[in-house]
């Protein structure tokens, strides 16, 4: 067991460092420079390219830029060209913004899906099923930014809410209440959109996953003991349809940051996706790269999270 | 035993299963009757209606595609096909039990042997958790599971292929059901293993005096263990009668062709007897008596006329209406 977690965490850092060495070569491969933006500027002289590209360590080999990044991002000294500011803390303060609408969407997805898509496997072939089953075929093909505008359109015609941005501006003198109510509807309508796909797609796995299981012949089993239907679908058949969702929920820290740049953009929020999204547009490196950097974490977080969460649910995983 | 009531008796059961643009037709008119206490024996290749015809009994066929659109299935004298979910649950493993082909697969992964055999006990009883542990470690020490207590806490994938059969019979005997169905219990084990499970079959059959219907394609064992024997063919019971009477004076050239086809010390170092053909595709069967393509004593009429079955002697029928009527 312990030697699973040092292992895996040992595995783990390696797999760090060149996740680190890769994506600081891909950005360097791509084509321009932060220092070659915008060559028409007049303000923009030769000498303070040429400044700008000293003072950031380009002028230097890139490996030396590899080891001053990653210094200066391990110290927590690391800022953005862009405005100077340090790097960690626009990124805490992003990742703060984005978090509740990263929970709210989850949940969402999460404890929707999972009814649904059951539900249909039981009663394949029925009513209910054929009709989740068109709904999901739906909402996968409207793409996500064309239902975004719809449901802000009916949103504000509808319940005359302005629903852009975290909140709406010139509230700040509200009674609390309003000032909540407020901050739900923002919440609320990025969360559900970026929930609706999240569910399509995800109550379909649930839904062939269950008819799977429910196939088995352990299901035949625990029929033949007498079972009451509940039992069957939700003791035998749920538990072992679970096990491979264990992975997917590792895999869902990721969407911590970046999961939503096109929601966070519609919706002017002010989050990690659309920061990082922009950042890119700057040629920032510091906050592409350190934003990169965290989310590698975060998958490698996640899937070492799975691989513990097996050893709980499945008995045949031992180590 | 002819007058006594049979535990169980289908008359003229027939399963469909409706695919996208064909039907078929799984099990056509099978009857078969089975006495408290006794072993029958379902005898024919694969895909010619065996199993599902006795997961009819339990009411397990897969609904759909499949569907049962005609006959009686009688237990104990009551229509099962007409009683409600409800009442089914309560003769499923209380009642009837089954035992499945595959151990490997019918044990459900990732719950302990205790739990899933604890199980088939609380769902038709109410009992308190030290009785049920003690129950279920009497039920593994009678099936000859060495160590049963700690056996309890273990999962399926711990236990050996043999092992797990023997918890399948402990999980079906568990509630003393009056009939057991065991759906080639032996096929996917050793054959070291096969004997040994028989045996165990056996001896328990005997202490709980209860009935079997034993669903195998293997005439060796049937010989072994049966006191009357049904052999079927394309959905369709071919001939029916004690074991000695089938295995002694086969009369149908179905069962004489398995029975030619039986390895055996006397034909040594010779070619063994195959039926030529193959059993034909439930949705596309032959008019007429369905194994005339591949029997060589066919006539014209066997290609047009459905065979009805046709009684020997006390017990002993037969579908074939060329061969029996030879004294």
């Amino acid at each position: 067991m312990f030697s699973f977690i040092g292992r895996s965490i040992v595995q783990k850092t390696i797999t760090l460092f060149f996740v680190s060495v890769v994506s600081f070569l891909i950005i360097h491969l791509a084509p321009g420079e932060p220092s070659q933006i915008d060559p028409m500027n007049p303000k923009f002289t030769p000498e303070m390219v040429e400044r700008f590209r000293t003072q950031f360590h380009l002028d230097k080999p890139l490996y030396v830029q590899y080891v001053y990044f990653y210094r200066d991002l391990f110290t927590g000294k690391i800022v953005s060209w862009k405005d100077n500011q340090s790097v960690l803390a626009k990124i805490w303060e992003r990742f703060l913004n984005s978090l509740p609408l990263f929970i709210v969407g989850t949940l969402l997805t999460w404890t929707l899906s999972f009814p649904v898509g059951i539900r249909s496997a039981i009663y394949r072939g029925g009513v209910y099923d054929r009709s989740a089953t068109f709904f999901s075929y739906l909402l996968i093909s409207i793409p996500g930014f064309f239902f975004a505008y719809i449901l802000i359109i009916l949103v504000v015609t509808a319940f005359h809410v302005p629903v852009i941005g975290m909140e709406t501006y010139g509230m700040g003198n509200a009674p609390w209440p309003n000032l909540f109510m407020d901050r739900i509807w923002h919440l609320l309508i990025p969360s559900a959109l970026g929930a609706t796909a999240g569910i399509a797609v995800l109550s379909r796995y649930v839904r062939s996953q269950m008819l799977e299981v429910e196939g088995q012949d352990y299901v035949r089993t625990a029929k033949a003991k007498g079972l009451p239907p509940d039992q069957v679908h939700y003791k035998h058949a749920l538990r072992n349809a679970l096990l491979p969702f264990v992975t997917m929920f590792g895999l869902i820290l990721p969407g911590l940051i970046g999961g939503s740049v096109i929601i966070e953009s519609i919706f002017s929020w002010p989050g990690m996706g659309r920061m990082a999204y922009e950042a890119i547009l700057a040629r920032d490196y510091p906050i592409i790269l350190t934003v990169n950097f965290l989310s590698a974490v975060l998958v490698l977080a996640g899937t070492f999270l799975s691989d513990l969460l097996y050893l709980v649910v499945d008995p045949r995983i031992r180590l | 035993m002819a007058f006594q009531k049979p535990l169980l008796r289908t008359e003229d059961l027939k399963v469909y299963f409706y695919g996208r643009d064909k039907i078929s037709r799984a099990v056509d008119g099978v009857s078969y009757h089975i006495h408290a206490g006794e072993t029958v024996c379902l005898v024919g290749e694969s895909g010619c209606g065996k199993t599902v015809s006795a997961l009819a009994a339990l009411g397990l066929i897969p609904s759909p595609p499949g569907k049962i659109v005609g006959g009686r299935i009688l237990f104990k004298g009551t229509d099962i096909l007409s009683l409600d979910e409800d009442a089914m649950q309560k003769i499923r493993g209380n009642q009837i039990s089954m035992v499945f082909q595959e151990p490997l697969t019918s044990l459900n992964p990732v719950f302990t042997i205790g739990d899933q055999i604890g199980e088939a006990i609380r769902t038709h009883e109410t009992i308190s958790q030290d009785a049920l542990d003690k129950r279920c470690v009497q039920l593994l020490r009678d099936m000859g599971i060495p160590s049963p207590e700690q056996r309890l806490h273990d999962y399926p994938h711990q236990l050996s292929g043999g092992q797990r059969q023997r918890v399948m019979i402990a999980m079906a005997l568990a509630c003393n059901p009056d009939l057991m169905i065991a759906d080639e219990p032996t096929t996917a084990l050793d054959v070291t293993v096969q004997a040994q499970i028989l045996n165990l079959l056996k001896s328990v059959q005997e202490k709980a005096s209860m009935a079997v219907l034993y669903i195998t394609h293997d005439l060796g064992v049937v010989s072994g263990i049966a006191d009357r024997v049904y052999v079927m063919y394309a959905g369709l019971i071919v001939e029916e009668g004690n074991t000695r009477q089938v295995f002694g004076n086969a009369v149908h050239p179905y069962t004489m062709g398995l029975l030619a086809s039986l390895p055996d010390r006397k034909k040594r170092g010779k070619r063994l007897h195959n039926i030529p053909g193959t059993v034909p595709n439930p949705a596309y069967k032959p008019d007429g008596c369905p194994f005339h393509p591949r029997c060589s004593h066919a006539v014209e009429s066997c290609k047009t006329v459905e065979p009805e079955m046709i009684p020997l002697e006390e017990g002993h029928r037969c579908r074939c209406p060329v061969l029996a009527k030879k004294p």
